[in-house]
């Protein structure tokens, strides 16, 4: 699996949709399975409640172009326990992820993936003689960036919570539209 | 006041003017039964739950209130999946109330346990399940509320059986009816639309004038809408030419000057055409049905589209609108009237349509719709038992239909006068669906004549229906077009599959419709040749103290047309081969 940043040209695929629904049993359920009826596919996805605990936020990454994710959006606004659907504008979102990984480090390389953890700002959880387990929070695309420089090591087990994403101060959060375009990705600010 | 579970159940759907339901008991709904004996409730007992559902459905189709049924956990939850299935695809307001297991056992695999609200999920509009007593009357007014307002739709309850249990404390309730603004507050993601946005209505009236070529394409939004009235007026102050679908036919009157009939795979050739060749195909509570369109990429080439509906997710599904207008579609078409009588009595002018009328009027000449007339000793024409039957029954008559041959036939040759004549299962085309149907329909409007027209196919799939029709006194009548076959099937097999007919063949004796339908408690009626077309109508629209059922024995080799073969164009509508001499396009594709 390799990872780049999009391109100028390449078609918009990415989309982050915020969407606030009633935190009552089955909600999740019926927005995976709107999903699945309608053949997207989720990149991920994150739930929890929000700071109203009658509410929770479910944050989906979606692989479509613009004119299906329109639609995935109006059906999904259908749902009855679907309060609020926004489309997150990265340029103008806060995004976040957490990674857990066990990998390789027997005692010869064991310096270099703690010289790695320690230039990402990563944390040491546990260590045998021949295994680290690590976390890193943090921007998606540097939490990408950590698992490539990871993976020569030999990644043992990885787990990724999928991203969670809030409008940057100041930004409004936008009704979702398809139509409005997504530009590349812009993160060098998150990633410093 | 303090009661328990069960009966305020019955209670709130009392409350919500519910005057009939339709349903079957078992274990788990038993105590909700039990209240049932006090209540002003008329309850149906049906012979199988898919009868209950579309009783409910034609009951819905009918009175335009949402019908209501209710059956049992497991096999009577699992029963009932069809008709949700085929409500929820025809937005029929219904409240369906299903039993469960015990709260405490639910998960455990328990006798007649089901998951019917994950089952039902993608097939209704919204489905609860309750999980204490007092939630009961909320979510029967959140049920109302959400089968009736907005797309209207299924909603599903599922009742554990222990809060509605009398043996049980945990069914002990008091009774809180809430307010509407209760209701509301309780579903703060619910915001059915009303009016349009006036700058796409403004928008919309500008290319209404300007058309050259428009077309009224109208869908069974307008019924649900309640707008038959107001498109009428739309039509007239326009003077645009009005399709009516399969789910709007008898929204606008088919023997109206403007009314072109049905669109689609089977429908009429001038329908069909105008829509191709327009340049402005105004949708209202349509929803671009693959059967309308044909093959998408090349429906209406010329056609800018207004469309408009309640569901905004249906602008932009199919076909991309130029001007979406999302709202009540009477509501729209109201504001819609006022923009173009505002623009007209400024001065506006429309373009000159004499040419585009008088290519209609050819196409109405050159193809009407038509079939050949049988030879001597040939079977029975079922189009011609259809135009018999028409002209012989009061105008406001109920028509229920099953889903094939026989639905398009009926559709077809009837003439639609008023709104809400036409039940049939449009979206998910259910066979089985006319029987209930009409019976529901009758319970709803015991003063209109109902009739349903049924293929034998559909016939032997909820025939047993007719016994609770009998047992509660609901004198539908029922025409069965028995062509020994499932005509639909076969018509596919004969044009697209080199006439290898796998499994159609049904028999025409087998079983014996008249003796069966006696056994029901109907009168039984057997029509095979012309003369007897007509005796055997009068007669059966002359009893009206028990079902009756008539069979008449139709030709198996008589196919419905025009047909637009499945994946092929519009452009290349298949007129009846007699018809084809004219130079029209007949197509390539499927011979």
């Amino acid at each position: 699996m390799t990872r780049r940043d999009a391109l100028p040209g390449d078609p918009i695929r990415h989309h982050v949709l915020s969407v606030l629904v009633e935190n009552r049993s089955g909600v999740l359920s019926r927005v995976a399975n709107l999903f699945a009826r309608r053949g997207y596919n989720i990149v991920s996805l994150a739930v929890a409640p929000t700071e109203d605990e009658g509410f929770s936020r479910i944050t989906v990454v979606v692989d479509v172009e613009s004119a299906p994710l329109e639609q995935i959006v109006k059906q999904l606004d259908k749902l009855i326990n679907v309060i609020e659907i926004s489309e997150l504008d990265p340029r103008w979102s806060v995004e976040r992820e957490l990674l857990l990984v066990t990998v390789s480090a027997t005692p010869e390389v064991r310096g270099q993936v703690v010289e790695l953890a320690q230039i990402f700002e990563g944390r040491i959880l546990a260590v045998t003689h021949d295994e680290l387990t690590l976390s890193l929070e943090g921007h998606p695309t540097k939490v990408d960036d950590f698992e490539e420089m990871l993976r020569p090591f030999g990644i043992r087990e990885i787990q990724r919570t999928g991203r969670v994403a809030l409008p940057r101060l100041g930004a409004q959060r936008g009704p979702a539209s398809a139509t409005a375009s997504v530009p590349p990705e812009a993160h060098a600010a998150d990633i410093a | 006041m303090d009661m328990n579970g069960g009966q305020a159940l019955i209670r709130a759907l009392e409350m919500e003017g519910t005057e009939v339901m339709f349903g079957l008991p078992g274990g788990a709904i038993l105590p909700v039964y039990d209240p049932v004996l006090d209540s002003t409730i008329r309850h149906i007992l049906v012979r199988h739950e898919q009868g209950a559902g579309h009783m409910a459905e034609g009951y819905a189709h009918a009175t335009g209130r949402p019908g209501v049924a209710m059956v049992t956990s497991g096999p009577g939850a699992t029963n009932i999946v069809t008709p949700l299935a085929d409500a929820y695809m025809d937005s029929i307001p219904m409240v369906c109330i299903t039993g469960q297991v015990p709260r405490a056992a639910i998960g455990t695999d328990a006798f007649q346990e089901c998951d019917i609200t994950g089952i039902t999920q993608a097939v209704t509009k919204h489905n609860f399940l309750v999980t204490s007593a007092d939630e009961i009357p909320l979510v029967i007014r959140q049920a109302f509320h959400l089968a009736t307002t907005g797309r209207p739709g299924p909603v599903l309850v599922d009742i554990p059986k222990d809060i509605v249990d009398p043996t049980n404390p945990a069914s002990a309730t008091g009774w809180d009816w809430p307010t509407d603004a209760e209701v509301e507050a309780s579903l703060p993601g619910y915001h059915p639309a009303t009016t349009g946005d006036p700058e796409a209505i403004e928008r919309a009236a500008e290319l209404i004038l300007a058309a050259e070529r428009p077309v009224l394409y109208v869908g069974g939004g307008i019924l649900k809408a309640r707008a038959a009235e107001a498109l009428r007026e739309l039509a007239e102050l326009t003077q645009i030419r009005v399709v009516t679908t399969l789910m709007a036919r008898g929204a606008f009157p088919d023997g109206h000057d403007l009314c072109l009939g049905m669109p689609g795979m089977h429908g009429n050739y001038t329908a069909v055409t105008s829509m191709q060749r327009s340049d402005l195909l105004i949708a209202l509570g349509a929803r671009f049905d693959d059967r309308v369109t044909g093959k998408v990429a090349g429906f209406a080439p010329e056609a800018k589209i207004i469309h408009a509906d309640i569901d905004a997710a249906e602008l932009g599904k199919v076909r991309r609108p130029d001007v979406p207008i999302h709202g009540d579609c009477r509501l729209i078409i109201e504001d819609l009237v006022a923009a173009l009588r505002r623009r007209l009595s400024a001065g506006a002018t429309t373009p000159d349509r004499g040419p585009w009328n008088s290519q209609i009027s050819g196409w109405q000449e050159r193809y009407p719709l038509a079939y050949e007339p049988p030879a001597e000793g040939d079977q029975l024409k079922p189009q011609m038992v259809l135009e018999h039957l028409r002209d012989s029954v009061p105008e406001d008559t109920i028509l229920a239909s099953g889903v094939g041959q026989h639905q398009m036939w009926a559709s077809q040759y009837w003439r639609f006068q008023h709104p809400y004549t036409w039940i049939n299962s449009g979206g998910l085309g259910t066979m089985g669906f006319s029987v209930p149907a009409a019976i529901g329909a009758k319970v709803g409007r015991p003063d209109r004549m109902v009739w349903a027209v049924d293929g034998d196919g559909c016939f032997q799939m909820t025939a047993q229906e007719l016994v609770t029709a009998s047992a509660e006194r609901i004198p539908v009548k029922v025409a069965i077009l028995n062509n020994a076959y499932l005509g639909m099937v076969r018509q596919w097999q004969e044009m697209f599959y080199e006439e290898r007919y796998s499994e159609v063949y049904l028999s025409p004796d087998l079983p014996d419709y008249v003796k069966w339908a006696e056994s029901m408690g109907c009168v039984g009626i057997r029509v095979e040749s012309p003369e007897e077309i007509q005796p055997a109508i009068d007669k059966a629209n002359d009893i009206d103290d028990r079902p009756v059922v008539v069979e008449f024995r139709t030709d198996s080799r008589e196919k419905v047309f025009p047909m637009v073969a499945a994946g092929t164009t519009n452009d290349e509508i298949q007129v009846p081969p007699f018809q084809a001499g004219h130079g029209v396009q007949t197509g390539e594709g499927g011979h």
